[in-house]
Formats: structure tokens, C-alpha cells, sequence
């Protein structure tokens, strides 16, 4: 790189190439990010806030009279019957739950191997997280039917001789969702608490001093704070990385350990875990391309930025075809005619429709970004993430229902048919979830203030002056 | 030229100064080190990459903790799931034992406790080995110090520091190239 400098003034084309672009462009100094993020927390809520938080609310509204009526009727208002015992509603809780791994997969894995572009999305990205498993988590919970008696799964030594079965998948699917809530939270709110600090000490009213007062937690930015805290960071990052592998493996073990074709196999983990972060960072961008658009926030998620991402969604929507593929190849190889026939029903069968259009959307559509003006131009790059987004959802729904609609015994045999009840609760769970998300953007900072400094080249100890930037500028 | 913060009919917390930049602080603290004090802190926005090694401090002890609490996830887990399930309420489920060879099935809610207590730790060790949360602190008091959750750098020398005298500490501090020095005392 030191003689890189050298040519670099002499402006060769190589060399700059070479050179690793700033996270940050613009030049941009640490009190204008402070003022870029903070400000949309501070500003009156604009007009399209409104009328976007009016949408939402009143679908995350509908999906939650769904929810009453369901409740207070039965599982019956669904389209439910045997031998389709699992339809849309563990299709959505699957859905959700893989949506929330791009989160932790941005704040987990990139951090421990230290991406430093990470910094400027992982704060929405961790945020949509939490509120993707909060979609995720109505789904198990309102499907058991009669919801007073959820408290079965939970460990509670009582005289009435119940005991949880610890050898069930669901019992250990319980608690690996709950587990990956809660320590999302936690992760998220150690995060938060500088930044807290940050919204603190620019407050200009009372009650804002007051409530980003207790969030900060009296945060003062000491360097033996900091030691403390970046312990923690790292710890949660190391802990989060195993925990969300383990989250999507034991869902998917909630198919794998059963016996039914089409479910019944060891491919299940590894090819849930790269399907969630496929799904999970086409949400990222669908929410994000809005948010950057709308906040001006062009300098700090950049075109790299976006890049990249598309370049993740390539290698996972990659991963994801070769598992289509590799089912196929085992259920031929390993000689079972239940499991050949499960497949070759999935392609050709009454829900090839479904197969087809998931095929399209999460294999054939991302092949755009081999293409590098395909992913540095908004339009493509959302395009094909709502593509990704609706071809996730029906990945679940074709191994759910397509697995269970062709019984053993052929007298069994049926299809599937959502009512509307099925329609709204899913439709509202969107409502629910952007809701949150706008609620997030108006009340906490979007973007990570204090990582995004510390990787401008300013934040660097050793730094003195322009030339040393364009050496170190790209981090090390 | 005397800055003084807070009520000056108050004990002294110490004596607190601004700096321009990362590297800046990095050399200061360099030689507040050197100088001997011990009770002292460097404030910024972020944390600076080897600031540790400058202010001569060791590596946070936070881990030890999670590590305890990675083992009480995890004899929880054991606990939880082994005794009942094998002497209390021997569930059998499609023939399989209950004794000790149905432990692997035990395997991931052992891994998910161990990971929620162990981030239990992690989140509330930090907060407690960094003394929060307090509603106040002395420096808050110093209207400059709002700065350091923008773009300030401060270094702040306590008085309970053995080293501590108003006049070699302040000099310590001006021979550094700080500005803005300012005595800071206690609020009440």
C-alpha cells in the first residue's frame, strides 16, 4: 500500500482500485453523523410518517381481531384439516423467525469477523430482528388452539403430574426462540446505550432528558467504561453467532426429526440456516432502501453497502438452489419411493404452481446480481428482493403443505385452502411489523452513531493528517 | 483563568480538560500514564483502538463472570432436564430410554441456557463493573463534557488520586497541550 500512495497521486486507475473505498463518503465529520441520525428521532414526524403509521397500525389492528376470532372460536377459522395439520401458520412463524437471522447476522458474524461495514446497518437490521420474532412468535403460539394451556410448555413442577417431553423438538423449539429473543434484546439495548447517551446530552426538552436519561444509564464514554463494554459487545457477538445457527437448525429439526417424506432429512439445518439469512437480508434492503431514501442517509449507507448485501443474497440464494437441488438428488439416490414421490409431486404435482414460482423467485431472480449495475441501482436491487421476499414464504409453504397434503394412505389425501382468517392474520402480521419499525425510526437512533465514527480514519489513533487517511482509510 | 464546574463550596472531584482529537487523547494518555496517576479516565465517543495499553489498563475481567455464568446456564439445563425426565416424570416416548443414554436429546436446551445466562451476564456484568446505573456523576456538571457523546475528547484526573495537587496536575495537563481546564466539584 506505501508505494500504493505514490501512483495513486499520479491518479493510475489501478491503484485506486486497489485503494479501499471510505465507509463514510463526503468526508463527513463525527458531529454531522451525530446530527444526520439523531435529528429524525428529533424533528416533528413528517406527514408520510403519519399516513404510513396510519396503514400500519390499522392492519397490525386487523391481524390482531384475527387473532381474537381465532381465539375465541377455535382453529377451525382456518382452513386447517387432515391430513394439512400445519399450514400458513407455520409457514408465517417460519418466515418471520428466518427474517430475523439477517439481524444477528450483521451484528453477530460480521462483527466477529470484523466487516467494519456492518457498522451503518446493523442497528435497523438488529431492530427488525426483534420485530420479526414478535410476528414469528404469535404464529406457535396461537396454533396450539386453546392458548390458556401454553404454560404446558413451560417447566412448571405442578401437582398435576405434567412434565415436558425435553426430547421434543418443539419443547427445545420453545426455548431456542425464546432464548434468541431475549438475547437480541439484550445485544440490542447494549448497543443502544451510547447512542442513548448521545440523544441524552442533545435533548432539549424535559421528558426526552428524562427517558433517554434512563436509557443511557448515565453513560459517560470513560475509557474504562469502554473496556468493559467492548468485552461485553465481543461476548455477545461470540454468543449470539452460535446462537442464531442453533435457532434455525432446531427449527428445522421440528420437520427433519419427524417422518414424513419430504421432511425427513439431514439436509434440513444448514440449508434452513442459509435460506434465513437469504430471506432475511432481502427484508433488510426492503426496509432500508425506504429508510435511506427518505432520511437522506445516502454517506452512511452507501452503494458498497448495498453491494455487498446483494452479494450475500447471491451466495445464500446460491446455497439455497443447491439444496433444492441436492433434495432431489438424495430423494432419487436413496431408493425410498415415498420420499421420490414427495419430490417429484413438489415439481409436477396440484402445487407445482408453488414449487415454480418458489424456484423463480429465490434461485433464478438473484442470478441478476452477477451483475455488477444490477446491484448498485436501487430498482433491480428491490425488485429482486421483494421477489426473494414472497419466494422465502413460499419455500415454507411448499415444504410444509406439500410434504403433509399427500398422506400415506391415499384415502387421506386433500388440499389446502386458506380462509380469510388465515389471509388477515398473516396480512396484519406485515402491520405489526412495520409498525414497530416506524415507531423504532422515530424514537431511536436508526444507525449505530458511535461504531460509525470510530471507523472514520479521524478515529484512528495513529492518524495525523490527510496523507496517512488515504493510507489506512480503508481499516486494516 | 480559573474554569471551575460545579458548586465550589464542594469537595473537588478533580481536575478535567479537552483535547482535539482521537490521537491526541492517545498521547495524553500516554503521559498521564507515565506521570504515574492512577485514578483517572480518558473520555470519547467511541472507543479508540488501543487506548487500553495507553492508559496502561489490563483486560476487562467481564469474561471471567460470563464464564460463570455460561456454567450455571448449563448445570441448569442439565438439572432441569435430566432428573425430572429420568426419576420424577419418566416420560417414554416411541420406546426410547429414560435413563442416562437419552441425554443427547437434552443437547440444545443445555447450549440455549448456557448461551441466555451467559448474555444475562455479559449485558448486566458490564453494566455493574462500569458502576451504573447512577443518575449523576460529578463530570456531568462540566456543560463542556456534553460534547463527549458528539465529537469531545476529554481526560478527567480525580482528586482521590494520591498523586493529585491542583497546581503540578493542572500543569501536567497544560504541558500536554489540553485546553479548556477546568476544576470540577461535586454538585452537592
Amino acid at each position: 500500500m506505501s508505494e500504493g500512495t505514490a501512483v495513486m497521486d499520479a491518479s493510475s486507475a489501478a491503484a485506486k482500485r486497489i485503494e479501499r473505498a471510505p465507509l463514510v463518503t463526503n468526508n463527513r465529520t463525527m458531529s454531522w453523523i451525530s446530527d444526520r441520525v439523531a435529528s429524525c428521532t428529533e424533528r416533528r414526524a413528517p406527514t408520510w410518517w403519519w399516513i404510513t403509521f396510519t396503514l400500519t397500525s390499522s392492519l397490525a389492528v386487523v391481524s390482531l381481531l384475527c387473532i381474537a376470532y381465532l381465539i375465541s372460536t377455535g382453529v377451525g377459522v382456518w382452513g386447517l384439516n387432515h391430513p394439512i395439520g400445519w399450514a400458513w401458520d407455520i409457514t408465517n412463524f417460519v418466515f418471520w423467525i428466518g427474517i430475523g437471522h439477517a439481524g444477528t447476522l450483521i451484528s453477530a458474524i460480521l462483527y466477529l469477523a470484523r466487516q467494519k461495514w456492518r457498522t451503518s446497518i446493523n442497528r435497523a437490521a438488529e431492530a427488525m430482528t426483534l420485530f420479526a420474532v414478535v410476528c414469528a412468535g404469535i404464529f406457535p403460539m396461537i396454533h396450539v388452539g386453546r392458548i390458556w394451556m401454553v404454560w404446558f410448555l413451560a417447566p412448571v413442577p405442578t401437582s398435576m403430574g405434567i412434565w415436558q417431553n425435553f426430547r421434543s423438538p418443539l419443547l427445545w423449539d420453545v426455548f431456542a426462540v425464546s432464548t434468541y429473543f431475549t438475547v437480541s434484546i439484550l445485544f440490542w439495548y447494549t448497543g443502544l446505550v451510547p447512542d442513548l447517551a448521545t440523544l441524552r446530552d442533545r435533548a432539549t426538552t424535559k421528558i426526552r432528558k428524562f427517558f433517554y436519561g434512563i436509557g443511557a444509564l448515565g453513560w459517560r464514554g470513560g475509557n474504562r467504561q469502554w473496556k468493559h463494554y467492548e468485552m461485553a459487545y465481543l461476548i455477545l457477538a461470540g454468543l449470539s453467532t452460535p446462537l442464531v445457527l442453533s435457532v434455525h437448525s432446531v427449527v428445522s429439526f421440528d420437520f427433519a426429526t419427524s417422518v414424513i417424506p419430504g421432511w425427513h432429512t439431514t439436509i434440513f439445518p444448514p440449508y434452513f440456516v442459509a435460506g434465513a439469512i437469504f430471506g432475511g437480508f432481502a427484508m433488510v434492503l426492503t426496509i432500508m432502501l425506504p429508510a435511506r431514501a427518505i432520511f437522506g442517509l445516502h454517506d452512511l449507507i452507501t452503494d458498497d453497502h448495498v453491494d455487498k448485501m446483494c452479494k450475500i443474497i447471491l451466495l445464500t440464494g446460491s446455497m439455497v438452489g443447491y439444496a433444492y437441488a441436492m433434495e432431489f438428488f438424495i430423494a432419487w439416490y436413496g431408493g425410498n419411493l415415498f420420499e421420490q414421490y414427495a419430490f417429484i409431486n413438489r415439481a409436477t404435482g396440484p402445487y407445482w404452481w408453488a414449487y415454480w414460482s418458489m424456484i423463480f423467485c429465490n434461485v433464478v431472480s438473484p442470478q441478476l446480481f452477477w451483475f455488477r449495475r444490477m446491484r448498485r441501482h436501487v430498482l433491480p436491487v428491490f425488485i429482486v428482493c421483494m421477489f426473494v421476499n414472497a419466494g422465502m414464504w413460499f419455500e415454507r409453504f411448499v415444504i410444509i403443505v406439500t410434504s403433509l397434503h399427500r398422506d400415506f394412505l391415499p384415502s387421506s389425501w386433500n388440499m389446502f385452502y386458506p380462509t380469510w382468517v388465515d389471509i388477515w392474520t398473516f396480512t396484519g402480521t406485515f402491520g405489526i411489523f412495520l409498525t414497530l419499525f416506524l415507531l423504532f425510526i422515530r424514537w431511536l437512533p436508526m444507525i449505530c452513531i458511535f461504531e460509525v465514527k470510530a471507523v472514520l480514519p479521524e478515529a484512528d489513533p495513529h492518524y495525523h493528517g490527510h496523507h496517512k487517511a488515504t493510507i489506512e482509510g480503508g481499516g486494516h | 483563568m480559573e474554569h471551575i464546574a460545579g458548586n465550589p463550596n464542594a469537595p473537588v472531584f478533580g481536575i478535567a480538560a479537552e483535547v482535539s482529537s482521537a490521537a491526541e487523547l492517545y498521547h495524553a494518555a500516554e503521559k498521564v500514564r507515565d506521570a504515574g496517576y492512577r485514578r483517572w479516565d480518558v473520555y470519547s465517543p467511541f472507543p479508540i483502538h488501543g487506548m487500553d495499553q495507553a492508559m496502561g489498563l489490563r483486560k476487562s475481567w467481564l469474561s471471567a463472570l460470563v464464564f460463570l455464568g455460561g456454567v450455571a446456564g448449563l448445570t441448569t439445563a442439565v438439572i432441569l432436564q435430566f432428573y425430572p425426565s429420568s426419576f420424577e416424570y419418566p416420560l417414554i416416548v416411541a420406546g426410547k430410554p429414560v435413563n442416562f443414554f437419552t441425554v443427547p436429546a437434552f443437547f440444545p436446551i443445555m447450549f440455549e441456557l448456557t448461551v441466555l445466562i451467559s448474555a444475562f451476564t455479559a449485558t448486566f456484568g458490564m453494566i455493574i463493573l462500569n458502576g451504573l446505573p447512577r443518575w449523576h456523576h460529578p463530570i456531568f456538571s462540566w456543560d463542556r463534557f456534553k460534547k463527549v457523546t458528539n465529537d469531545g475528547f476529554f481526560l478527567a484526573i480525580e482528586a482521590t488520586d494520591p498523586r493529585f495537587d491542583k497546581e503540578s496536575t493542572r500543569e501536567l495537563l497544560e504541558g500536554i497541550g489540553a485546553r479548556h481546564i477546568t476544576l470540577i466539584h461535586d454538585d452537592a
